[in-house]
């Protein structure tokens, strides 16, 4: 019995020794999955390869995993099978869904409280906040690449059809007679185009002229949310691109992100595309950057005299338990929190913003970069973070979208706006129709996430 | 008196086959089953929570009237691909067969495209195709041909349609090219005596003698059209203009993997495995009667 007893504690002795030696060694390991190409994805993964060689304790295993919507279904896909990442990248309109996830997801603020990590969230831009948070202010996900959309135009082919390169459109009826003159004078094949034409065109233009996309906030404050999205404004706003099309001053170029690469090549003199589209639009349309503008997004000017501020997209970290009901360790949260306070820095969101062309999601960084005499060499670098900020405090229509299923709500919209720009039904009818089939979206979602 | 050829054991025949009927139980029934179990259900995306719903999945799809389209998508989609896959790698099969120059290198050219990744043939056919970047897309709209396949539901439907049934050819040329070698010399040299013409002897020799090449081809093609070619579609219109080019195993995808809606998803797909059944159950019930074999 005493042998035994001697030979146990020697045993429990030795395995603890070896943990000891182990864990002063091994760090704790933190899966981070992204859906950045490069050269972005490239520049997040620095950032975790700074942040450990910074310190000793936690090791950040960043890796690409397809684009956005690849990324969410990998991680929901390891999540059910138990082995999730500890951090996720997710796009804004995978917000909801999250938001819904209750078990799957630690929410930031709980996860900073029991972590004693702290982030002055109030520096952040109230748009990006507030996109992230619950209604009572309390923040859900890290967010870190926002972008919003902004104008981009073509200087040379205002030049070529009469028009002033440094002044562009500030209204539809402005850009709707710029596009008219640049065919009319043949200065480029196309005038005007859009990239993400449901989010430049439907959510941006609802946040702009500050009507609701749908009830409840745009869904912020209730899952019973409805679409709102065949008002008499949208409906008009719809005509004015069948009419364009019909015109020839306006092109569709595609879903998504397609629309870029109209005003990559030069064919397009003006498009409404992210503001992470800086640095291709730079690099790639002809004349380079001394021939490329950047604007405001147009607004109607009988709808509204001011308009308000613009919506961000892009994405924010979700912080994964490690399966349904296995719930990650302390130190696995201490890991993720400390990232999280790194990524946070003013600095590394400064560098951020001005390597590519993302939005300053700190005011603090935002202050950083202008001190520096950044936006006088770089001209219009500025406009996607003044379209946020200086459009007076945000409204329930402009604080962000919380939709669930809101992907597959995009598509919808998408199809049913292809089928007016073809000419099969009137603008009215399309809206119609993508309430309808939207709404059924909302509900389904609603009910599976009771 | 004849030789039985039996097995005494009665446990030895379901030894032999027991491996394949493994590989069949885990690869094909097990996830059948899971599919059927799965369109009975209403789930949040991370399977937290789920609620038995018995048809209603069903309902909701077949009540869509944009399902409804999809349908007729794949119909006209499933008999084109089918169709222009299957004639030219027949042709280019019969022209390969022949003693010509250089004929390796066509019949190893002919065969490339099958080593093709759907969604890289997809990119292929987007840099020729595409209205402002693809080469002939810009001189269709440069001659005055109104091209542009992200606003015109057909010139989208037929693009789909050639880049899904271009990467095909390939796998039916090789099959066509083997099927016509294994055409016994005698009984076509034969048919030259008696001074029956090529085109003649191909249609009265050739053509039933391949049946069962052609036969194979077309359950093959068919199969192919209805559940390999979401990638081509996805790469090339996302389904788009409007809902123009959305097929059913697209739907099926995209409900499942980007929306996330797997209850429906999976309804989809079991109404897709019925259709399938059937289709092949009388393909082989009423055209395999005329396969010479």
């Amino acid at each position: 019995m005493l042998r035994r007893t001697a030979m146990f504690a020697t045993t429990a002795a030795a395995i603890a020794l070896a943990a000891g030696s182990v864990s002063a060694q091994a760090r704790v390991q933190i899966d981070f999955w992204h859906g950045l190409t490069q050269p972005l994805g490239g520049m997040l993964e620095q950032i975790a390869a700074d942040f450990n060689a910074s310190q000793t304790k936690y090791q950040v295993n960043a890796s690409f995993k397809g684009a956005y919507p690849e990324t969410m279904v990998a991680a929901i896909a390891a999540f059910r099978a138990g082995n999730s990442p500890h951090v996720v990248q997710m796009f804004e309109v995978g917000t909801a869904t999250m938001m819904a996830a209750r078990g799957a997801v630690k929410p930031l603020h709980e996860l900073l409280a029991e972590t004693g990590v702290q982030i002055d969230f109030n520096d952040y831009l109230p748009g990006v906040r507030g996109y992230y948070s619950l209604v009572d202010g309390r923040i859900m996900s890290m967010p870190f690449n926002s972008s919003t959309t902004i104008t981009f135009y073509n200087k040379d082919a205002f030049r070529k059809a009469g028009l002033d390169p440094e002044k562009p459109p500030t209204t539809w009826a402005e850009t709707r007679k710029a596009a008219q003159q640049i065919r009319a004078t043949n200065a480029a094949p196309c005038g005007l185009t859009t990239a993400w034409p449901t989010w430049a065109q439907i959510e941006q233009f609802s946040s702009l002229h500050n009507v609701p996309l749908a009830t409840k906030a745009n869904g912020l404050e209730g899952m019973d949310t409805e679409l709102r999205i065949n008002s008499p404004l949208h409906v008009r706003h719809l005509q004015t691109l069948i009419d364009m099309t019909k015109e020839g001053s306006f092109k569709y170029g595609g879903r998504d992100g397609a629309g870029d690469a109209l005003f990559a090549s030069g064919e397009c003199a003006i498009i409404h595309a992210s503001s992470g589209f800086r640095a291709r639009a730079l690099r790639e349309v002809p004349g380079g950057a001394a021939n490329v503008g950047f604007a405001f997004l147009p607004h109607y000017e009988d709808a509204i005299a001011t308009p308000r501020n613009s919506i961000i997209g892009g994405a924010s970290f979700w912080t994964l338990q490690k399966g349904p009901n296995q719930p990650r360790s302390k130190d696995e949260f201490q890991g993720i929190a400390e990232f999280y306070r790194f990524m946070s820095q003013p600095a590394v969101a400064a560098k951020w913003h001005t390597d590519t062309g993302f939005l300053p999601v700190r005011k603090t960084a935002f202050e950083q970069v202008r001190t520096t005499g950044y936006y006088q060499q770089n001209p219009g670098a500025d406009i996607p973070v003044r379209q946020m900020l200086e459009r007076g405090d945000t409204t329930p229509n402009t604080m962000g979208l919380r939709l669930g299923n809101m992907p597959q709500i995009r598509v919808v919209m998408q199809e049913e706006i292809e089928r007016a720009l073809q000419g099969q039904i009137t603008a009215q009818q399309a809206l119609d129709a993508a309430v309808q089939r939207g709404n059924q979206i909302l509900r389904d979602f609603e009910r599976a996430n009771r | 008196m004849r030789r039985r050829v039996i097995f005494d054991d009665k446990l030895l025949p379901y030894l032999l086959l027991a491996p394949q009927i493994a590989v069949t139980i885990v690869f094909f029934f097990w996830p059948a089953a899971q599919a059927i179990h799965q369109s009975t259900l209403l789930q949040d995306p991370f399977g937290m929570r789920q609620q038995f719903v018995g048809l209603e999945n069903f309902q909701a799809v077949l009540a869509d009237p944009n399902y409804l389209g999809a349908i007729r998508v794949t119909a006209i989609f499933s008999i084109s691909v089918t169709v222009l896959a299957m004639a030219p790698a027949l042709l280019f099969a019969a022209m390969a067969d022949r003693h010509i120059r250089g004929a390796t290198t066509y019949k190893t050219l002919l065969i490339w495209p099958y080593a093709v990744a759907p969604a890289v043939a997809a990119v292929l056919w987007l840099f020729i195709f595409h209205p402002s970047i693809g080469v002939l897309g810009r001189a269709l709209n440069a001659a005055g041909i109104v091209w542009n396949y992200h606003l015109d539901g057909e010139q989208a439907l037929g693009l789909v349609i050639f880049a899904s049934a271009w990467k095909q050819v390939s796998y039916n040329f090789l099959f066509f090219l083997a099927g016509l070698q294994s055409i016994p010399k005698s009984v076509l040299e034969a048919a030259s005596i008696d001074g029956a013409s090529a085109t003649r002897r191909f249609w009265t020799v050739v053509f039933p003698l391949l049946s069962p090449t052609t036969f194979f081809l077309l359950v093959v093609n068919v199969v192919y059209a209805f559940f390999d070619t979401f990638g081509t579609i996805d790469a090339l219109t996302k389904g788009g203009p409007g809902t123009s080019t959305v097929t059913l195993i697209y739907r099926v995808y995209v409900d499942g993997n980007a929306n996330l809606n797997l209850g429906q998803s999976a309804a989809q797909s079991v109404i897709l495995m019925a259709i399938v059944i059937a289709l092949t159950a009388i393909q082989f019930r009423y055209i395999e009667r005329k396969v010479h074999y």
